[in-house]
């Protein structure tokens, strides 16, 4: 006979609850998904019935979604894009986060809460007007780019426009989720020991050396947790590419969104989603992949 | 010349001088030491030699070239960190390998003098492992390999025993004589542990509030201290307030608190009226049952107070009528006999005219 411990009661009440609630708001709905991804759409949005009711009803169970989408090239094409973009994003995150998290973690202990108070602020302002205050920034009339224009037409050059482009949906993208690459590098960064790279440094490195083979292979745990909280997001971002890109910027989280909200097919919607979901999975999969390689080979 | 000359270095942190204008010169092949409490600006000088300090006033010499431009990744000087500080990421192997692709050696030579450097810390079979795979000891002992794998001119060491148990301190003592005599690299060794200096070096200097008090051999460290503080940080030391009655050049008479005259060996510049006290080693004191024969000059009766048996040796305290408390050191030579007093017994200490030694303060 087994006999329940007190130990095996806490257990069960502390993974519980969040086992209960990951299935009910993620396992089943995510199933919910896939069957709706291979039905046909309600009239008005929904699902069509799995019976027909009225004779020449579309019902029942179908592949034609993923047809749609195997069948044409734009949507592989816009899924392309859209990774495109969370990579760029994302590498411009990293690169602009990395030196800020450096410093950060390398300032007196007194002044770190102060400066990581500072990066998440921003998050103190609604989404929606962060991101509209960029359409001002970027705008044609803006106090930046004005001067800029200024001198352009007078050496005869046509003017710039920056905002409803490519260039506007990545620094609107960079620009909201950089603190999701700060905190993880900087977290990572303050538990270096500081007496590592005086020791590399003892040992013949200069500063060039004693961040590429200590710093920066220390921080990896830290840039790939910062790398998946940019990227994802980023993947299914659907508001800066509508509010900060042209007609050409749409994104695959763009494609979702008129798809429950516009068209109202929500079982093509289902499987846009699901292809999406299967990508970062790829993604992931060949990362992790690739990580093990390269630490096996060292 | 001396390979390292400190001369007249001084570092001030705020009011206080870490290090106070002290000057040194090691010598190539030396096991130096600097020995002192925490705080007596032994690191601290350990820090400016490697570069990662540099002296406020003075300068620090290496082969009679001035250091002060030079940064600490140019300096031929490598340091063993207290906490070893090997990279977690890479292992034992890579480790090892660091300084000599820092100094851009070529691959095969790398990998022979690697396994070199393993074989001479007993490490063959590690060094596929990471760090953290690792005892204490083998830590220490990967560390060292890569302080001395590109062989420095000098070996820094920052109390690179501390953090090892006593058993195992001893072992890493015993190979890191072998280690130094193997290599011939000038070892510069930083400790507050009293023992460890004795038992290493060659020559130790003892800091105290950021200046050398006594450079000298460890003989002569123990056996002639120059000052109470030097007496009391050395191993166990009776210390008792005395001034000088008489003083010739045959031997100094003093009247000691608590005991009342005593003969003690000559002091230079000592004079009648002065003050100091009366140092005397433990193991100096004879201690011997009240009515047993003896020709000491400087004997008292007591009783004993409390006994510490340690295995090797058994360390009587002494108290005198008037309360005054000596330590006297008796070694377990014969076997099973664990004490040849009991606390309580009467005995009497004794030692002789040339043993213990007045020192100022």
């Amino acid at each position: 006979m087994t006999r329940l411990g007190p130990g095996t009661v806490t257990r069960w009440l502390v993974t519980g609850p969040p086992f209960l609630f990951l299935l009910v708001f993620f396992a089943l709905p995510s199933l919910i998904m896939v069957v709706a991804s291979f039905r046909y759409p309600g009239e008005f949005g929904g699902l069509a019935p799995l019976v027909a009711v009225r004779p020449g009803e579309d019902a029942g169970i179908t592949t034609e979604n993923y047809g749609i989408f195997f069948g044409d090239w734009i949507y592989f094409q816009i899924l392309l894009k859209s990774f495109g973009i969370a990579l760029l994003t994302t590498l411009a995150c990293l690169v602009m986060a990395y030196p800020l998290a450096l410093l950060i973690a390398r300032s007196p202990r007194r002044h770190r809460d102060f400066m990581v108070l500072l990066v998440v602020l921003p998050f103190a302002s609604n989404f929606l007007v962060r991101v509209y205050a960029w359409m001002i920034i970027l705008g044609d009339q803006s106090i930046f780019l004005r001067p800029f224009n200024y001198v352009l037409a007078h050496a005869g050059v046509e003017p710039l426009s920056l905002l409803f482009s490519r260039f506007a949906v990545i620094v609107g993208m960079v620009y909201v989720h950089l603190p999701f690459m700060i905190l993880p590098l900087y977290t990572n960064l303050e538990k270096h020991d500081p007496v590592l790279l005086d020791a590399a440094q003892d040992l013949g490195a200069n500063a060039w050396s004693r961040f590429w083979r200590v710093t920066f292979p220390l921080s990896l745990p830290g840039v790939f947790s910062g790398a998946a909280l940019v990227f994802i997001p980023v993947l299914g971002m659907f508001a800066i590419p509508e509010i900060l890109g042209g007609k050409d910027d749409w994104m695959v989280g763009n494609m979702i969104k008129e798809a429950f909200l516009g068209t109202r097919d929500w079982p093509f919607g289902s499987m846009l989603s699901i292809m999406l979901t299967l990508a970062v999975l790829a993604v992931a999969a060949a990362a992790a992949w690739l990580a093990r390689k390269g630490t096996a080979r060292a | 010349m001396a390979l390292l000359e400190i001369r007249k270095v001084t570092r001030r942190f705020g009011a206080l001088a870490a290090v106070d204008e002290v000057s040194l010169a090691i010598e190539a092949g030396e096991f130096f030491t600097l020995l002192g409490p925490s705080g007596c600006g032994k690191t601290t000088l350990l820090r400016m030699i490697a570069g990662f300090d540099l002296p406020d006033s003075g300068a620090i010499f290496l082969d009679g070239r001035d250091l002060v431009g030079t940064p600490p990744e140019k300096r031929p000087i490598h340091t063993v960190f207290q906490s070893y500080a090997l990279f977690p990421h890479m292992t034992v192997s890579q480790n090892i390998a660091f300084p000599l692709k820092m100094a851009g050696k070529p691959l095969d030579e790398i990998q022979a003098k690697v396994k070199e450097a393993l074989g001479q810390v007993h490490l063959e079979d590690k060094g596929g492992h990471l760090p953290h795979e690792l005892s204490g000891g083998q830590k220490q002992r990967v560390a060292l390999a890569r302080s001395l794998v590109n062989r420095p001119r000098v070996l820094l060491l920052d109390e690179p025993l501390g953090a090892l148990d006593a058993k195992l301190r001893e072992e890493m003592q015993i190979e890191l004589i072998s280690l130094q005599r193997d290599v011939g690299v000038t070892f510069v060794f930083v400790t507050h542990a009293q023992s460890e200096a004795l038992a290493l070096s060659h020559r130790i200097a003892v800091m105290n509030e950021g200046r050398v008090i006594q450079l000298d051999e460890p003989s002569r460290i123990y056996g002639y201290p120059v000052n109470r503080f030097v007496a009391d940080f050395i191993g166990k030391c009776n210390i008792l307030e005395a001034d000088v009655v008489e003083a010739s050049s045959s031997g100094v008479t003093l009247q000691v608190k608590g005991l009342g005259k005593v003969t003690a060996p000559p002091r230079e510049g000592a004079k009648a009226g002065e003050r100091g006290v009366l140092a005397l080693r433990p193991e100096q004191v004879r201690i011997g049952a009240p009515d047993s024969p003896h020709d000491l000059k400087n004997h008292f009766t007591g009783r004993v107070h409390d006994l510490l048996y340690i295995g090797d040796v058994t360390t009587y305290i002494v108290e005198l009528p008037n309360g005054t408390r000596i330590e006297a050191l008796l070694p377990n030579s014969a076997p099973g006999r664990a004490t040849f007093f009991e606390a309580g017994d009467a005995v009497r200490v004794a030692w002789r005219h040339d043993a213990g030694s007045f020192l100022r303060d």
